[in-house]
């Protein structure tokens, strides 16, 4: 067995989650931030 | 090179970050996106502003200074730093551009303290400004490199991160300010300098992610069920690849240069004064008292189309072509622009959606402009290319605003849309001299393709700085090159 096939393994899912929290969660609060903004716009 | 030897690499090395088998292609968006995120910070300066004037006692002028040289050394730093960051990896472009950007916080809050503002000048602008740089297009090549399927949706993941870092920003820093002190009257310069140092600590903290995670595919690694040889394929899309060097001696590049120059310049007539432009166009029809929140939501809502644009769009040029979307982009908005300019005030819906679709193209302009040049000059050196492309952007940086701000003040006596009828015909003329631009856009001469030998020719192939060819440029078994640079391999792919 090669040292690569040796080193195949599969990347967690909980891993590519927490990618995707650490990053989405701080841009949630953005775009909700923005949101209170736009009734205002219509009269709101 | 194997993974092992991968392992007594350098830790920013290119090597060192090749990956494993298995890895996965979905961690590289968030990696990218923690820096895009982050720097995206810069269009949030404006927070910064009247706590600085009153604080410091500076003019308006003088706080506008460091977000002004912010995006002069993005467009700088990215042409001069372009080759070097494609060349190191992006590792390496990552760590740099957080040492830089945090930089710029650090040295700004240490200028706000001691009250030397040219220490926020030469840390936000100049340090700052070279982390944005390099940071932006730093997960340019490699997302490209990750998604050869679908390059334009994964640089329009990224780019919009940048659109989306000013939402975060924003709002957070505007509440730290207001904590410290620093929006009272007066207000305390001191608090500044703490939001500054909070903001510098956190963005390290929170691009660490990025550099930590990024990763290389490796020269045989293609998507899963991805057949390089079925790709589509266009006249426009090569197989080959161009040196940064050569790119700007071709037509295609300064076309492209003026298509996305013409293109911003177009979106910031409207983004630069989105809010005055809300209230000349219906300041009349909203109670005073509720109009400065009406035209921030305008503001807010021009910021969504921006971000969104930058996905939405770019994502579609990966089935109609990134030829087709410009058409889109250029023709459709000088016809927005000139609906605008018929209908002026007469429809508040009508006018707030072809706003939003202005702002769209204008933010998609720059989310499709790496996978253009993906199909134009290869990958080899795509990040270089799109680097020195920006500087089209520090261009409409300056031209847009002008042109705008110019105009305006010399109808000063004209009330109402008659304000802007000169700058949106401005606008449409720019917009039709980029649709035309963009039609005289042809496939690349194949004498400036790199070629196994170290020179330029007719022949496939690409070669690095040091003469050893690269993944992009490597062949398949039987010599022949595949679409997109890539090797048919045994490695398994992964999605």
């Amino acid at each position: 067995m090669s040292a690569r096939e040796g080193q195949e393994r599969r990347v967690p899912p909980v891993l590519i989650v927490l990618a995707w929290l650490w990053v989405g969660v701080p841009f949630a609060y953005g775009l909700w931030q923005l949101l209170l903004k736009l009734p205002a716009l219509f009269g709101g | 090179m194997t993974v092992t030897d991968g392992h007594r690499a350098g830790f920013l090395t290119r090597e060192r970050i090749i990956a494993r088998p298995g890895w996965s292609r979905w961690l590289v968006p968030p990696a990218a996106l923690a820096v895009h995120l982050a720097i995206g910070q810069a269009y949030a300066w404006s927070v910064f502003k009247t706590p600085l004037e009153k604080g410091l006692n500076i003019s308006g002028v003088a706080s506008s200074l460091p977000f002004q040289l912010g995006i002069v050394m993005l467009g700088l730093s990215a042409a001069v730093f372009g080759t070097r960051v494609d060349r190191n990896g992006p590792r390496w472009a990552m760590l740099v551009s957080s040492i830089c950007f945090v930089a710029g916080f650090l040295i700004s809050a240490l200028g706000v303290w001691t009250r030397q503002y040219w220490l926020v000048v030469l840390g936000y602008g100049a340090v700052g400004g070279i982390g944005l740089g390099i940071g932006y297009i730093s997960p340019v090549s490699t997302l490209i490199k990750w998604f050869p399927d679908r390059p334009g949706m994964a640089t329009g993941i990224a780019i919009m991160g940048f659109g989306g870092g000013a939402l975060i920003a924003s709002p957070w820093s505007a509440s730290m300010l207001a904590a410290f002190g620093a929006t009272g009257n007066p207000p305390d310069p001191d608090g500044i300098a703490l939001t500054f140092l909070i903001m510098g600590l956190a963005y390290a903290v929170f691009m660490s992610m990025g550099w930590l995670l990024i990763r290389v595919p490796a020269d045989d690694w293609r998507p899963a069920g991805w057949n390089p040889a079925a790709q589509k394929t266009g006249k426009l899309i090569t197989t080959s690849g161009v040196s940064a060097a050569n790119a700007i001696k071709t037509p295609q590049f300064w076309l492209l240069w003026i298509v996305l120059c013409f293109n911003v310049t177009a979106g910031i007539g409207i983004l630069e004064k989105a809010a005055p432009i809300f209230m000349d166009f219906f300041g009349g029809s909203n109670p005073a008292a509720s109009f400065a929140a009406a035209a921030a939501g305008f503001a807010a809502l021009l910021s969504l189309a921006n971000m969104f644009g930058r996905f939405v769009w770019s994502t579609t040029s990966d089935l109609i072509g990134r030829k087709n979307i410009y058409r889109m982009y250029l023709y459709v908005g000088a016809i927005l622009y000139l609906v605008i300019e018929l209908t002026t005030n007469s429809n508040k819906v009508l006018f707030l959606i072809c706003a939003m679709l202005i702002l769209s193209f204008y933010g998609a302009g720059f989310a499709t402009a790496p996978a253009y040049l993906r199909d134009l000059f290869g990958t080899y050196q795509v990040g270089a290319i799109h680097g020195r492309l920006l500087t089209a952007w520090s261009v409409a940086g300056v031209l847009g605003p002008m042109i705008v701000n110019a105009i305006a003040d010399a109808h000063q006596g004209e009330a109402g849309p008659a304000r802007y009828t000169t700058s949106f015909i401005i606008m449409i003329v720019l917009l039709v001299i980029g649709f035309v631009a963009n039609e005289l856009i042809r496939p690349v001469d194949p004498k400036w393709h790199e070629t196994d030998d170290g020179t330029t020719g007719s022949r496939s192939g690409v070669r690095t700085g040091e003469g050893a060819r690269t993944d992009e440029g490597a062949r398949t078994g039987e010599g022949a090159r595949t679409d997109d640079g890539a090797r048919t391999g045994e490695q398994e792919a992964t999605r």
